[in-house]
């Protein structure tokens, strides 16, 4: 099957706001009638991106096309793109058909067009009869459906929606959902969709961007996200997994919590450190036999509606999170068992924190807006730029801001079954990357010290 | 409910000594006598002097000129601050903060010194003080409450309407005008009202500032009267049918936005 | 060039610039010529000697503390009568509130120079001398609603959890009001002393009016001297006053007057 034209092309895009790099080269092709989820936590980018598209805000760098010609210039009120809004953005002073029709009556179309327009998305939005209301009088599910219908009777080539449904209930949420799913079916037209819920990204989407820290992660079919995550991150953030630290001992052939395991990922050096990922519905926990490739003792078993989900540490001390139809009561000695094919090996993005640093003199360096002290003496002229290097596990994190040498917010936790690797972000916005077993709270404010012994000069 | 009557007293006590000066001149009004206190006989001959043209001349003047003054300030300070507002809202946060600290400089100042070194400015620039200058000033003292009644309509309103507007094909100028203007109404009218009563009520700043051409408005006139020795009579009056319309109206005011609440 | 002021004024942030400009010229530079002519003299010179002569001049001295002093007297008064009633209004329905509210507001649509009148012409009438009582009673009564409103305003958006979640841990109703609605409250209390206090010692025309002329304040030396063409010196002392303005503010929590003032008397 040929493949439909692309109607959004996103070359090279970044944005800053101020020194803050919020996206970071993006790259980025929306085909025709695809329905494209961008997903990512708070913070990632994703609304920025959006609004990008939309033209409210003009990127720093980069270029988009839409349908074929560059508007990275064109101002919002030219683009043939619409938008709904996370909180509606009804206008207060008009009523729902007054809403509706604001666009229309924008384009000068003749009042009988656009009355039939108006009755017929209002339909379309089941809200038939709502026509005079007052738009405040209206719930948070009707509101959206207005806003819905106030983009989609333009008749946009792209319909974005920026987590529309972010401010209703559950409930509410999953028929809207099932609706919006519908609605594109029906239109034909591309909908571009943020969201930081992963269950509704897999659930509406033909393709997912997942974004963190301005980037894209991955892009892929919600099937390809959820079983090829490319990275920890994406692994973490889509559906709950297992991830830990491993080494590659050779092609077809991966060690993790001190066991070797057949995989069937090829192609990295020999002992090359990697991330293993193990979804918890993939490990298989039994009766101990001889089939086990290791075992572990049940720590917690909680029923989940169908499954039950259960901690097992094994007796070298690693974590594992399990689902199975099947309970073992807390304390139970089991065996589990993984397969070669749902073991996914990932490249770490990185073994070891590095900086950019100025030389002071023979015992000061100074990075991450901070002098330190170092144990050695360098011999490096002052004033020189170096590259210093520091490990995950000999940063120390305070939890008093003023006890550290410079103050982080803990940003993202990833649980690697026996430790924390937590990314830290200084007040200029530097990641540090941390391996702690102390356990800390997402937003965490802290204080770092870096300890002498642990700082790596790398001359250049 | 012991406690409740207390309270209910207590706040009755206060508000007759609030109103009971206010009462003394209403009282008065009904009186010929040239003396504030001194009743003399029942009589509506006051009321029916104040409109009798060429009998006040001077007080009618006067009374013109605070109105006309006030309704220029007012309406100058409400298009200034409004723009004020937009502009502050979009301004990042650090800026934002220090111009906000700015604004609250002329609300801070004591009349007399804003007074004093308005003074100063005019006389330095040469400019010969009288109704410009008045308004100027008045310009200057009203405009941050304008701002500060404008700016939590700002924060109030969903930060994506505009966008909205611009989304749905509407140019900057329309958004502002058809979504923006309608959104910011409520605080620019409290904000102009409130400009109006203080541009009215001034009379420090406007002593200042209002020259010796002769030009005088209710304040510098009761003041020159007073220094004089007495109220001019028909002040009274007059006072009394200010302060009634205002209560009037305010109460009215009140009532039609608890009504439209429920 | 054309284009360039198009998107000049597409840029909202910059719609804030003619009030900057305004600000500037009205607010900024006529400040700092207070500055200049306090350390001036008259012929343009540096000098010392207007302040030495306020230091030196016993008469503008002791009219300066006096000042001060009233305007404490008024201040605490004001806070006296006024918190029990913000308070009082605080727990009202929120419809009587308004318009008791309201009504506490009413009286300074009427002229304050004929609403002092009123208040010399009470005395006279209640036969009670004019001196420093009748100027106390006077400020009192044209400031007390500048206290009123700001504490007000905070008491009624106190959350009235909060009152319960002290009083579910075990305050008793003096506890509650000292350990919870009072340090609230504090941000009201403390723009309503500067509402009252500020405006206090710089009035003039009140004090002469209420006692006959007996009595001079801080605010009628400045307007005295400014008035018989003595800049330097009526600047110099506009210096001092704003100081003392600056101080109290400073003791004060720096500009709590900000939210008090927000959305308007109205």
């Amino acid at each position: 099957m040929q493949k439909p034209e692309p109607i959004i092309t996103i070359e090279h895009v970044s944005h800053s706001f101020g020194d803050k790099i919020v996206l970071d080269d993006i790259n980025l092709v929306v085909r025709k009638g695809e329905f494209v989820t961008i997903l990512g936590p708070s913070g990632c980018g994703k609304t920025t991106l959006l609004r990008l598209i939309a033209g409210f805000q003009k990127a720093s760098e980069g270029k988009f096309t839409l349908g074929g010609t560059d508007v990275t210039e064109t101002p919002p009120h030219h683009r043939p793109v619409n938008t709904v809004f996370q909180k509606y953005a009804l206008f207060p002073h008009l009523n729902v058909y007054q809403n509706i029709a604001f666009g229309l009556n924008l384009k000068k179309l003749p009042s009988a067009d656009i009355k039939r327009k108006v009755m017929h998305v209002l339909k379309m939005v089941t809200m038939t009869d709502y026509e005079e209301r007052d738009v405040g009088s209206l719930s948070g599910g009707q509101q959206q459906r207005v806003a819905i219908a106030r983009a989609i009777v333009n008749e946009p080539q792209v319909l974005l929606l920026d987590e529309p449904l972010a401010a209703l209930d559950l409930k509410m949420r999953k028929d809207m959902q099932m609706e919006i799913r519908a609605m594109h079916k029906k239109l034909g037209i591309t909908f571009v969709y943020v969201t930081h819920d992963q269950e509704e990204a897999l659930t509406l989407s033909d393709t997912i961007v997942v974004m963190s820290e301005g980037k894209i992660q991955q892009i892929g079919t919600p099937t390809e996200i959820y079983n090829e995550p490319a990275n920890a991150f994406v692994a973490d953030f889509i559906g709950e997994s297992n991830i830990m630290n491993g080494v590659m001992i050779k092609d077809s052939l991966v060690e993790f919590a001190d066991h070797q395991f057949e995989c069937v990922d090829k192609g990295f050096g020999q002992n090359e450190p990697v991330d293993v990922v193990l979804r918890p519905e993939d490990i298989y926990i039994f009766e101990l036999s001889e089939a086990a490739q290791f075992t572990g003792t049940v720590t917690s078993c909680i029923f989940k509606g169908v499954h039950y989900e259960m901690m097992v540490i094994t007796p070298e001390g690693y974590e594992f999170l399990i689902q199975d139809y099947h309970n073992f009561e807390v304390g139970r000695t089991v065996s589990l068992l993984v397969k070669p094919n749902d073991i996914h090996v990932m490249k770490k993005e990185r073994l070891i924190n590095t900086f950019e640093g100025v030389v002071i003199d023979k015992t000061q360096v100074r990075f991450l807006g901070h002098t330190f002290k170092l144990d050695e003496k360098i011999s490096v002229a002052n004033g020189s730029k170096v590259k210093v290097a520091v490990d995950f596990n000999k940063i120390i994190l305070q939890d008093n801001e003023e006890d550290g040498m410079i103050r982080g917010d803990v940003r993202f936790i990833l649980y690697k079954g026996d430790h924390y690797h937590l990314t830290v972000v200084t007040k200029d916005q530097e990641h540090i990357f941390v391996d702690t077993n102390d356990v800390w709270d997402d937003g965490d404010r802290i204080g770092i010290t870096i300890p002498p012994e642990s700082i790596q000069i790398i001359n250049q | 409910m012991i406690k409740r009557i207390l309270s209910r007293s207590y706040l009755g006590v206060l508000l007759i000594m609030l109103y009971a000066p206010i009462l003394i001149i209403i009282i008065f009004s009904f009186t010929e006598s040239k003396v504030l206190g001194n009743w003399t006989g029942f009589s509506f001959k006051l009321y029916t002097s104040i409109f009798k043209s060429g009998v006040h001349h001077s007080l009618s003047n006067a009374l013109w000129n605070t109105l006309i003054i006030g309704l220029i300030s007012a309406f100058a300070s409400m298009i200034l601050g409004t723009m004020a507002a937009i502009g502050i809202y979009n301004l990042r946060p650090r800026a934002r903060k220090t111009v906000q600290l700015l604004n609250t400089i002329p609300i801070l100042n004591p009349d007399i010194i804003t007074a004093i070194s308005l003074f100063l400015l005019f006389i330095s620039l040469g400019f010969s003080q009288g109704y410009t200058t008045v308004i100027l000033a008045h310009i200057t003292f009203c405009t941050p409450y304008v701002v500060l009644s404008v700016l939590p309509r700002l924060r109030r309103m969903n930060e994506n309407l505009y966008e909205a507007a611009l989304d749905l094909g509407a140019t900057p100028f329309y958004a502002l005008r058809k979504i923006m203007l309608p959104e910011l109404k409520p605080g620019m009218i409290s904000g102009f009202i409130l400009a109006f009563t203080l541009s009215i009520d001034d009379f420090v700043v406007t002593l200042f500032t209002i020259g010796n051409q002769g030009l005088e408005t209710l304040s510098t006139y009761i003041y020159a009267d007073a220094r004089k020795g007495g109220l001019t009579p028909e002040l009274r009056p007059l006072s009394a049918i200010i302060f009634i319309t205002v209560l009037v109206l305010l109460l009215f005011i009140n009532q039609r936005s608890v009504k439209k609440k429920r | 060039m054309q284009r360039n002021l198009k998107s000049f004024i597409g840029l909202r942030r910059n719609w804030s610039i003619p009030y900057l400009l305004f600000l500037a010229l009205f607010v900024l530079i006529p400040l700092g010529l207070i500055v200049y002519y306090a350390f001036t003299s008259h012929d343009g010179a540096f000098t010392l000697t207007n302040f030495r002569k306020f230091w030196m001049h016993p008469e503008a001295m002791n009219t300066f503390i006096f000042s001060i002093g009233i305007a404490l007297i008024t201040t605490v008064l004001c806070l006296i009568l006024g918190y029990p009633a913000a308070y009082i209004l605080s727990r009202m329905e929120s419809q009587n509130a308004q318009i008791l509210v309201l009504l506490f507001i009413l009286p300074m649509w009427v002229n304050f120079l004929i609403r002092t009148l009123a208040t010399v012409a009470l005395f006279d009438f209640l036969s009670l001398p004019l001196g420093k009582g009748s100027l106390i009673f006077g400020m009192v009564y044209n400031f007390l609603p500048f206290m009123i409103y700001p504490i007000y305003n905070i008491l009624q958006k106190t959350d009235s959890n909060l009152i319960e979640a002290a009083q579910d841990l075990g305050a008793n109703p003096r506890q509650v009001f000292l350990k919870t609605i009072l340090p609230l409250s504090a941000p009201g209390i403390s723009s309503g002393i500067m509402m009252v206090f500020m405006p206090v010692i710089s009035t003039f025309a009140i004090a002469e009016l209420l006692t006959i002329n007996n009595i001079k304040l801080f605010g009628t030396t400045l307007q005295e001297n400014i008035y018989n063409g003595m800049w330097n010196y009526g600047a110099a002392l506009s210096l001092v006053m704003l100081l003392l303005i600056g101080l109290t503010s400073l003791l004060n929590n720096e500009g709590t007057a900000n939210d008090s003032a927000e959305g308007g008397l109205i």
